[in-house]
């Protein structure tokens, strides 16, 4: 008697969706997405509700017909692939080495990780004063009191060095340039792009910036350097002037719209060398997201326009409720169906919350931590310190060393375990869990008070959004592959 | 696979794993390679925990939820502990073979002289 045969199998973990006529399934504990036939679909079909024993199985998938060597291979298949497991849990468990750190650890975060990204905040301070600020707001975490306002060459150089150095093995590396208002240290940012070119040219490696900002201080001059160094632009704007002006104001609460739009159609216009992308903070008022979605793709000419929800603790009052979300959920829903439009054309949307986890879907990601913040990636702030992200950059409570002595290895591996997805045992029972691994560390923080905590408050909203893109997902693998293909390569060789 | 397409790079991955065609191995009478990180699970009597053996709940015998006689076999055949019973594992395989129940056949074991 071989092993199989004394099996006894229910499904596996999965979360089956369609497309059409067609039917997926996306393993969870791998992050894997396949397309069924019609006899995988029976026997799944078959496990739905109850257990079988293999001779069962087999006697009932011949009953119709089906050859017997067809139906042991078709179990085969899919027990190999773990759609369907079998009874003693434990016994796939152990041989897996995998699951054993999923199962136990919280500390299988490689702790030499090499960095691939660094935040510069070049500056603190900001010529807005945008109500729903992280930076500044009433959620802060930032402790900014006594220290620099602006970064000066010394720190930014250490930076490039440190960010260099601690990224041994990776070819290419990346620069995001952030604030407070970046542009506000543009100077800055020039000095650093020569340095960095510089240095990474030495080493026969090539690095690569981005930067955001609020777009009021860009000017034919700074939009030719951002152009001719291929700087990507992210452009922090939340639609047209009435509902842009409702929280991006001046200090003296003049919205901003009416200084910025010439600027970023100039930005569009005269920046050809990388994409240009809108980012857009929804709040209570602001979830027209057709409309801020036409106005910045259509009117204005963005490529790419991604859109989240304000991070907020929940009684603000630009905080979006449950009927605010549900409301914006619908309107992704019209922009994914004309996204898979698009994309059976064979033509970019733009509507980046769908690219961005589309992204994600082709490598079939399954992280042990939400996003790459300590890991990958730190922010630097003016003073030099050093943070999980940029969202925790002039944090006293958040810091994780400072630039001239290095990451704190302790407070790093105390946050990584913290933010552990094996932590989370929320998230456990989760089938989105290998793309969302519980949510923004920041976010969880301004909701709960620990960057570990699993952000339970948009579950739901990330189920049906990530169901969503899979069932786009399925469509376009099945009626123009092709167009995958851009994403199989965006990310690979970073 | 025939029946499973692969569709993103982790399917693909999945796929060129069970194309494998030793996967399926015969497992029986063969032990799994035993992993430095397999759950350790403590055996023997010391580690166990069977409460209710020497009083009761009113401080007598009469309502133990395991018979006294139970004792004996703790230290004879699920833990050999040398000190209180023969050894069965080389001197005195059979000692206990004339007691199938012990509530009922103690009589039958006796006493050893090594």
């Amino acid at each position: 008697m071989t092993a199989a045969e004394t099996r006894v199998y229910k499904l596996g973990e999965f979360h089956p969706f369609s497309a059409g006529s067609r039917r997926f399934l996306y393993l969870v504990p791998a992050g894997a997405i396949f397309e069924l036939d019609a006899a995988a679909q029976s026997l799944i079909d078959r496990l739905a509700s109850r257990e079988a024993s293999h001779d069962q199985l087999v006697a009932e998938l011949t009953a119709p017909g089906f050859a017997a060597t067809d139906a042991h291979e078709l179990i085969a298949e899919l027990y190999q692939s773990r759609v369907i497991v079998a009874g003693d849990p434990t016994v796939g468990a152990v041989y897996d080495r995998a699951v054993i750190d999923r199962t136990y650890s919280c500390d299988d975060a490689p702790t030499d990780f090499p960095l691939q990204t660094l935040v510069l905040n070049l500056t603190n301070q900001c010529n807005l004063s945008c109500q729903y600020c992280y930076e500044f707001g009433s959620d802060k975490v930032a402790t900014p009191n006594g220290k620099p306002k602006f970064m000066d060459f010394e720190t930014a150089k250490t930076s490039v060095d440190f960010l260099l150095d601690q990224s041994a093995g990776r070819r290419s590396v990346h620069i995001t340039f952030f604030g407070g208002e970046t542009l506000m240290n543009f100077p800055l940012l020039k000095q650093v792009v020569t340095y960095a070119r510089d240095r990474a040219a030495g080493q026969g490696r090539s690095i690569d910036f981005s930067m955001t900002t609020n777009a009021t201080l860009l000017t034919p001059a700074t939009i030719e350097f951002l152009s001719e160094n291929r700087i990507g632009v992210t452009v922090s704007m939340d639609g047209p002037a009435d509902l842009h002006d409702k929280l991006r104001v001046f200090a003296n609460g003049r919205g901003s719209y009416d200084v910025i739009e010439p600027r970023v159609r100039a930005l569009i216009q005269n920046h050809r060398t990388r994409p240009i992308t809108a980012r857009v903070t929804l709040t209570s008022g602001v979830t027209d997201v057709i409309r801020i979605f036409r106005h910045l793709k259509n009117d204005l000419g963005f490529h790419e326009v991604g859109f989240a929800p304000v991070t907020t603790s929940p009684n603000r009052l630009y905080a979006i409720n449950d009927r605010g979300m549900d409301q914006v959920l619908e309107q992704f829903h019209v922009l994914a169906d004309e996204y898979l439009e698009y994309a059976l054309r064979g033509e970019m949307h733009g509507f980046s919350n769908v690219s961005d986890t589309l992204s994600e879907l082709c490598q079939g990601v399954n992280k042990s931590h939400p996003c790459g913040a300590a890991l990958g990636l730190v922010g630097v702030g003016p003073s030099g310190d050093i943070a999980p992200c940029h969202r925790f950059v002039d944090s006293d409570s958040h810091a994780l060393g400072h630039i001239s002595t290095g990451i704190d290895r302790e407070k790093q591996r105390d946050f990584l375990r913290r933010g552990h997805i094996n932590s989370k045992y929320d998230c456990h029972t989760c089938w989105a869990r290998p793309l969302c691994a519980g949510g923004c560390h920041h976010e969880a923080y301004v909701r709960y008070g620990d960057t570990g905590h699993p952000n339970l408050h948009y579950c739901d909203w990330i189920r049906d959004w990530t169901d969503t893109c899979l069932r786009i997902y399925g469509a376009i693998s099945v009626h123009n592959p092709e167009f995958l293909r851009v994403f199989g390569e965006r990310k690979a060789l970073s | 696979m025939k029946h499973l397409r692969p569709l993103n790079q982790k399917a693909s991955r999945i796929a060129g794993q069970t194309a494998r065609p030793d996967e399926e191995d015969v497992v029986a009478l063969q032990n799994a390679p035993q992993r430095p990180l397999r759950p350790h699970i403590p055996m023997g009597c010391s580690l166990s925990f069977s409460p209710g053996w020497e009083v009761d709940s009113a401080g007598g015998t009469a309502g133990l939820c395991q018979p006294v006689e139970r004792d004996i076999y703790d230290c004879y055949v699920t833990c050999f502990w040398p000190a209180q019973v023969p050894d069965h594992l080389n001197n005195y395989p059979n000692w206990a073979s004339k007691c199938a129940a012990a509530t009922k056949d103690w009589r039958n074991l006796d006493l050893v002289f090594p």
